[in-house]
Order: C-alpha cells, then structure tokens, then sequence
C-alpha cells in the first residue's frame, strides 16, 4: 500500500545501479604479473560499491547500515558529488546530476547537504561561528545583505539549541555535541531539501546523542526534510529511520520499512545483524553466528556476495548473484534462499 | 573475601597551574569469577581507574592515595620488580586497540612464546603447544597455521581474539578490559564478549569491563559502577541499575537510549554536557544537570547512601531514603 503511494509521489533522489572502484595504488612493477607465458598488467581495485539502487521520496528517513567497510560513506560521497562513481546514475529532482559539470551542479549541491562524522573535520579551526554559518548563506545567495545575514545566522544558531551570544567563538570552545550541533547548523543554513549525514552521532556520548538525533528529528519535521542517515548503531535506525538499507560488500541485500525489517528480517546476513545487538533486557533472541571472515572487497565472491558466509547457501548461491526482489509487504530482498522459501 | 579490592584509589595530573585529579575516591571490590561493568561518558576517568590499577599511569600522572589490594598485597606500593609477578601475570588488560599489545614486526607465536617463556619459565617446544591450545580455545580457525602469521595478516576481530588468547597464556585471576570491542562490527562485538563470558565462568575468571555501551553492560556483568567526573556516583547489580537506577545521571543515561522511547517521539535528554575537570561544579558535579538540584547539592559533595547491595552519592536519594 505504501509502495503505491510511492509511486505517485515524485522520487526526490534515484540511485540508479551504482557501481563505485578505487583502483589500488601498486608500482607498476607490483602489478606485473607473469600468466600464461607472458607478462600481463594486472590491475586489482577495492569494489566499494557493486550494484546499489534505491529511491528516495520527499519526507523519508532511510538509513543505511551494515558492517565496515561495506561502502556506506562511499554511498554518500557519491550521492553528494565528492567522489564520481565508476558506472551508474545520480537523479535529484528529475535531473541526472553525476555527469553535469561542476558549475552545473551547483543548484544542486545547495539543496542537498552533507554532515560527517567527525565535527573537527568539518568546522574550520579558523573560523568563529559567525564566519562558519555565513560562508554557505553568502555562498548560496549572492548578494544577501549584511543585516539579513546576520538574522539567519543567529536564527539557526537558536534553531540548534548553541547561544547566539556565542557566535564569536571557534570551535575548539565548544563541546563535541556542540560543535556538531553546529555543524548541522551549518547544513541547515542553506534550507537544503535533502541531507545526507554520515555517522553524525557516531562520535558522541549517548545523552549527547539524544540531543543531536532530537534536533534532527525537529529539522524533518519543521522543514520536511529528507534524510539518507548512516549508521552502524541499528538501536538509531529503529528509533529514527522510516526504511532501511541493510548493505554488504557494497551491494543492498534488504531494503524495507523499518518496523518491516525488525518485526520480520528476511535475509540471513539481516538476521545475524539484528541478533548480535546488545540488548537492555536480556531476552533477546540467541546470537546467529556467521561463519568465516568477511570478504575483501578486492576479490569478490562470485555468485551471492554473502555466500561465503551464509549459513543457507547451495550451489545456485555460488553461481548466480541474487537481485533484490520484492516481497509482498514491499520489502525487497536480495537472496535465493528467501525467493525459494527455504528461509525461515 | 574478594580478589581485588580498591580503596579511596586517587590519581592525579600536575598541570601549569595546579593538579588535576582526574579520578577521586573511587572504592570497590570483585570476587574471584566475578563480571563487573564500568560505565559511563567519555572523560568519566574510567580509563584512568584501570590504568590505576596495573600502575599504568604515565608520568607526569600519578596515584596521589589510595590502595589496591590483590589478595591482600597493595599493588600501589610494590617495587616494579614485585610488580612483575602481578602485573600481565595474574592481572592482564585488553584494550580496545589490540595494536597496543601486539608487536607489528613479531608473529603472534613469537610473542606468545616469549610470554611464557618470561612469565612460567617454559621451553620453546611446550610453550609454542600451549600457544596453539590458547589460540584454539578463543576460536581462531587452523592455529597451528595462524601462529606463523603477522597481526596485519588478520582481521581486526581475530587480533582481538589473539589479544586475548596472550591475556590467558598466565591464566590471570582477572582480566580488565577497556572498550574491548568498541572498534569492531557488531556481529564480531557479539562474539568476542561470548567467549569472555565463557572465560569467566569456565576458568572463574573475574572481569572488569569498561565501556560505555549500556547494552553491553546489561549483556556480560552482574554488577555495574557508573562514573561522572571521576567519581563513583551509583554501584549496584546490573538489572537494578539498568531497571530502576536511583542516581538522576544513571536514570538521564538510560532514559536517553533509543530504546527507552517509542519510535520517532522526542527522545529524552540530559541538559548540558559532562564538565571538564578543570572545573568541576563544587558540591554534587551533576548539580547544574540535576532536575532534582538543591541548595545542599550546590554545596556539599554527597557521601554514599547504601542500599541493599547497592550505593549511591546523591543528596536527593539520601533525603528519600531518610523519609
Ligand atoms: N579513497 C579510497 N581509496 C581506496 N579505497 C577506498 C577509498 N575509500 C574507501 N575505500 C574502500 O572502499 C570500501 C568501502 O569503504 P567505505 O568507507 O565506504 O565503508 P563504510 O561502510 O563507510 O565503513 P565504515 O563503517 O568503517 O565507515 C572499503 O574497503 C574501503 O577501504
Ligand atoms: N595523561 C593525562 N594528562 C592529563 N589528563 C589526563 C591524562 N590522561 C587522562 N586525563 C584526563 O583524565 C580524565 C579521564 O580520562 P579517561 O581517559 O579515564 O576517560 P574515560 O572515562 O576512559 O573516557 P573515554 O570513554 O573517552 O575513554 C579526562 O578528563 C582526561 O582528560
Ligand atoms: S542468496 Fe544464498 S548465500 Fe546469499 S544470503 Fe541468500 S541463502 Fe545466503
Ligand atoms: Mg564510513
Ligand atoms: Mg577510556
């Protein structure tokens, strides 16, 4: 029923088979290699991303989780335009953004924001509050008054809770919550529609957390903003998101509505997920191991990328490589073992 | 009578313009087998209290008072020679970057062999079998084979199982673990504190977990400590910290998890941040993020209110509990 609203609803981000390779960097005597009786030129990449789709609608709260170095920042990067994908789309608002040139982008970068995980990295030492919310307000509005400047910063400063007062300090003068806080300030300055937070809590003290991830929940309410949200920390996702993207080796094995996808997880490499959380009370369902080391994304594996550890895979599991597929509550997985029912 | 037993532990850091303690009057005790939680926010001092206790602290830092009984010999007095036969011996520490303990340049059977050599007087022959039998036991796959490996040629969780395969190569009486596995994935997380919750209950080991991850917490110990501003402020049974804590901190800690509030409403907070301990707020340190603050709080540091099997420094528990 959702998924039909869905499809009226104008899709405001489309992620279309996204592929993303970081050549390694080896001497070029290290990438030759003798084969066969001659010399061949042998180029190995990490594959960070392997075949990512999704769509988001204006209002959503998707966030995507999974384990280390399964390509969730590279997802982000590229959606924001840092990084360019090796193959694939980037659509926002009706108009494919990848392959416009810089200057292009622009209106776009305006209405779409990016938060990190460490508020050091993205705050200028340098620069006092004042001069860090200004920059993007100038930037974004050519030729904004002083007097209208200085109302939009003090206002979005009040907006994030961190005093007006205190605009003429750096951010070594205030705390990691704070300096988040005002990082996110930062974002919000230019009214983006969409923003796209890596880890922004990740760094911070649970009560500290709370602080953070209300003031985001208030930003999406207020302003109807849309949120791509990464994150490792699944007790975030349940209480924040409204769907979910569980990835592995850089690829989405299930995608669902977030109540969907904790009442009912399909995939396998899902449920160990979901079981390995640590609980406030205790009766949590027994921890599923998997079995093996996670895969480097160098040499991928063939077939299904979880297959070397799932605990389900057979011989169909090694040869094909599964597609997402949608289940009749609208949750899509992508497993042979769900697709043949041999899943509980 | 239990293994460990800290008393009035203090440690401090001379500064230009004075010292700072970063850890006061921090007392508690474990039994032998015993699996106790230390909690609480970055700076709390609960790094520094663990540190404390295998004379760790690097210079300038120091213990300015206190005592730290082992089975009765107070380690804070011991000669770096008698220290030894404690220290990495009958106590050992994991901590949360396993490169702390492993050498890059060495294999991980050349550092096992050396352990055992220096600490049980082993041969090369017998102390390399015990290696592999330790490395088995925390579940590394083929040992015989990993043992000749570098620690960059495993995985983040493997070291870890390897740093802890080292800790019982001297079969310690107690284990302190800093954030063991803050660094790892949460699938990996599970599985190391499976095998040190099989540790401590095979081998009666006793565990000190640090972390400030209450899920945690509530998983592996049996008891818990929390600290603020390098204090103890509340100690008790994990479940009745976790389920009905007493100290505002702890209840403002808990009720601020995810879990505690219904998908997409307001999740409660604690006003304010933890201070630095530069300046701490005379009287209670939590006074100016209290909801229950008073004048006495503004003023006076709180003594202990004991409860059954529990304890808490707060002036508004102490004022219930008298009425
Ligand atoms: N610039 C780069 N050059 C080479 N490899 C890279 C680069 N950036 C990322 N990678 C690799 O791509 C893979 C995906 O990395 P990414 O940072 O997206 O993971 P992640 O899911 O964000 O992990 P984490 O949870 O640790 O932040 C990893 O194997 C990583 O080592
Ligand atoms: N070598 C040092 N010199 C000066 N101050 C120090 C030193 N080591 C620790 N401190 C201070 O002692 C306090 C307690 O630090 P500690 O590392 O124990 O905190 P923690 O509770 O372990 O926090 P985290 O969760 O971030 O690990 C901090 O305020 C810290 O700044
Ligand atoms: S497709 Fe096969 S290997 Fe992949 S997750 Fe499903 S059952 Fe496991
Ligand atoms: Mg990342
Ligand atoms: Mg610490």
């Amino acid at each position: 029923m959702e998924s039909s609203n869905r499809d009226r609803k104008a899709k405001l981000l489309e992620i279309r088979d996204l592929y993303k390779a970081f050549p390694l960097s080896n001497s070029l005597l290290e990438q030759l290699q003798f084969k066969h009786g001659r010399l061949v030129r042998n180029r190995e990449s990490v594959h960070a991303i392997n075949g990512v789709s999704l769509d988001m609608y204006p209002g959503d709260a998707l966030c995507v989780v999974g384990e280390s170095g399964c390509g969730k920042s590279t997802v982000a990067r590229v959606v924001t335009g840092l990084l360019q994908p090796t193959s694939g789309s980037i659509v926002f608002d009706n108009q494919r953004i990848d392959h416009l040139p810089p200057k292009k982008q622009l209106p776009y970068r305006r209405r779409m924001q990016m938060i990190f995980q460490n508020p050091y990295a993205s705050l200028n030492p340098r620069m006092t509050v004042r001069q860090t919310l200004e920059e993007p307000v100038r930037f974004h509005n050519p030729g904004i008054g002083n007097g209208e400047l200085k109302q939009k910063v003090e206002e979005v400063m009040a907006s994030v809770g961190v005093d007006p007062g205190w605009s003429n300090r750096f951010p070594h003068e205030f705390s990691g919550g704070q300096r988040q806080r005002i990082s996110i300030a930062r974002a919000l300055t230019v009214d983006p529609e969409l923003i796209v937070a890596d880890e922004p809590i990740s760094a911070l003290d649970v009560s500290i957390q709370a602080q953070v991830l209300n003031l985001l929940m208030e930003a999406r309410e207020q302003r109807s903003l849309t949120y791509l949200f990464i994150t490792h920390d699944l007790a975030v996702v349940e209480h924040f998101g409204s769907r979910v993207a569980v990835m592995y080796l850089g690829a989405i094995c299930e995608l669902a509505d977030t109540a969907t996808l904790f009442d009912t997880p399909r995939h396998p490499y899902t449920q160990a997920l979901l079981s390995a959380i640590p609980r406030l009370n205790r009766d949590r369902p027994p921890h599923i191991k998997l079995k093996g080391e996670i895969p480097t994304p160098i040499n991928l594996p063939t077939g299904c990328l979880f297959q070397t550890r799932c605990l389900y895979a057979d011989e169909r599991c090694r040869q094909e490589r599964p597609a997402l597929k949608e289940l009749n509550d609208g949750a899509r997985v992508a497993c042979h073992g769900v697709e043949e029912d041999r899943i509980e | 009578m239990p293994i460990l037993e800290i008393k009035n532990l203090e440690v401090r850091f001379p500064m230009r313009g004075g010292e700072l303690i970063a850890i006061r009057d921090i007392s508690f005790s474990i039994d032998r087998g015993e699996r106790l939680g230390i909690v609480g926010e970055s700076g709390a001092g609960k790094s520094v209290a663990a540190f404390a206790i295998l004379r760790l602290i690097g210079r300038p830092g120091y213990i300015s008072g206190g005592q730290i009984l082992f089975e009765g010999n107070d380690l804070a007095r011991l000669s770096p020679e008698q220290l030894r036969q404690f220290r990495g011996n009958q106590i050992t520490m994991i901590f949360q970057d396993p490169m702390m303990t492993l050498n890059p340049v060495l294999t991980i059977g050349t550092q096992m062999i050396e352990c055992l050599q220096t600490h049980r007087g082993m041969g090369r022959k017998q102390a390399r079998k015990v290696a592999v039998e330790k490395l088995r036991r925390v579940a590394i796959p083929s040992p015989e084979a990993r043992i000749d490996q570098y620690p960059h040629e495993l995985s983040g969780g493997m070291r870890q199982r390897v740093v802890i395969a080292i800790a019982l190569l001297t079969d310690p009486a107690i284990i302190i673990a800093d954030e063991p596995t803050t660094a790892l994935d949460v699938t990996i997380q599970a599985e190391i504190m499976e095998l040190l919750l099989a540790l401590c209950e095979t081998h009666q080991v006793a565990l000190i977990l640090i972390t400030h991850d209450l899920g945690v917490v509530s998983e592996i110990t049996q008891r818990a400590i929390v600290m603020y501003a390098g204090r103890i402020v509340e100690e008790g049974p994990t479940r009745d910290i976790i389920e009905r804590a007493r100290h505002p901190y702890t209840h403002g800690l808990i009720d601020a998890l995810p879990e505690r509030t219904h998908p997409g409403q307001r999740l409660n907070q604690i006003p304010g941040s933890m201070p630095s301990l530069v300046d701490i707020p005379p009287g209670c340190a939590f006074h100016p993020r209290c909801e229950h603050v008073t004048d006495l709080c503004q003023t006076r540091v709180p003594g202990y209110t004991l409860l059954d099997h529990a304890r808490v420094a707060c002036h508004w528990v102490a004022a219930q509990e008298q009425s």
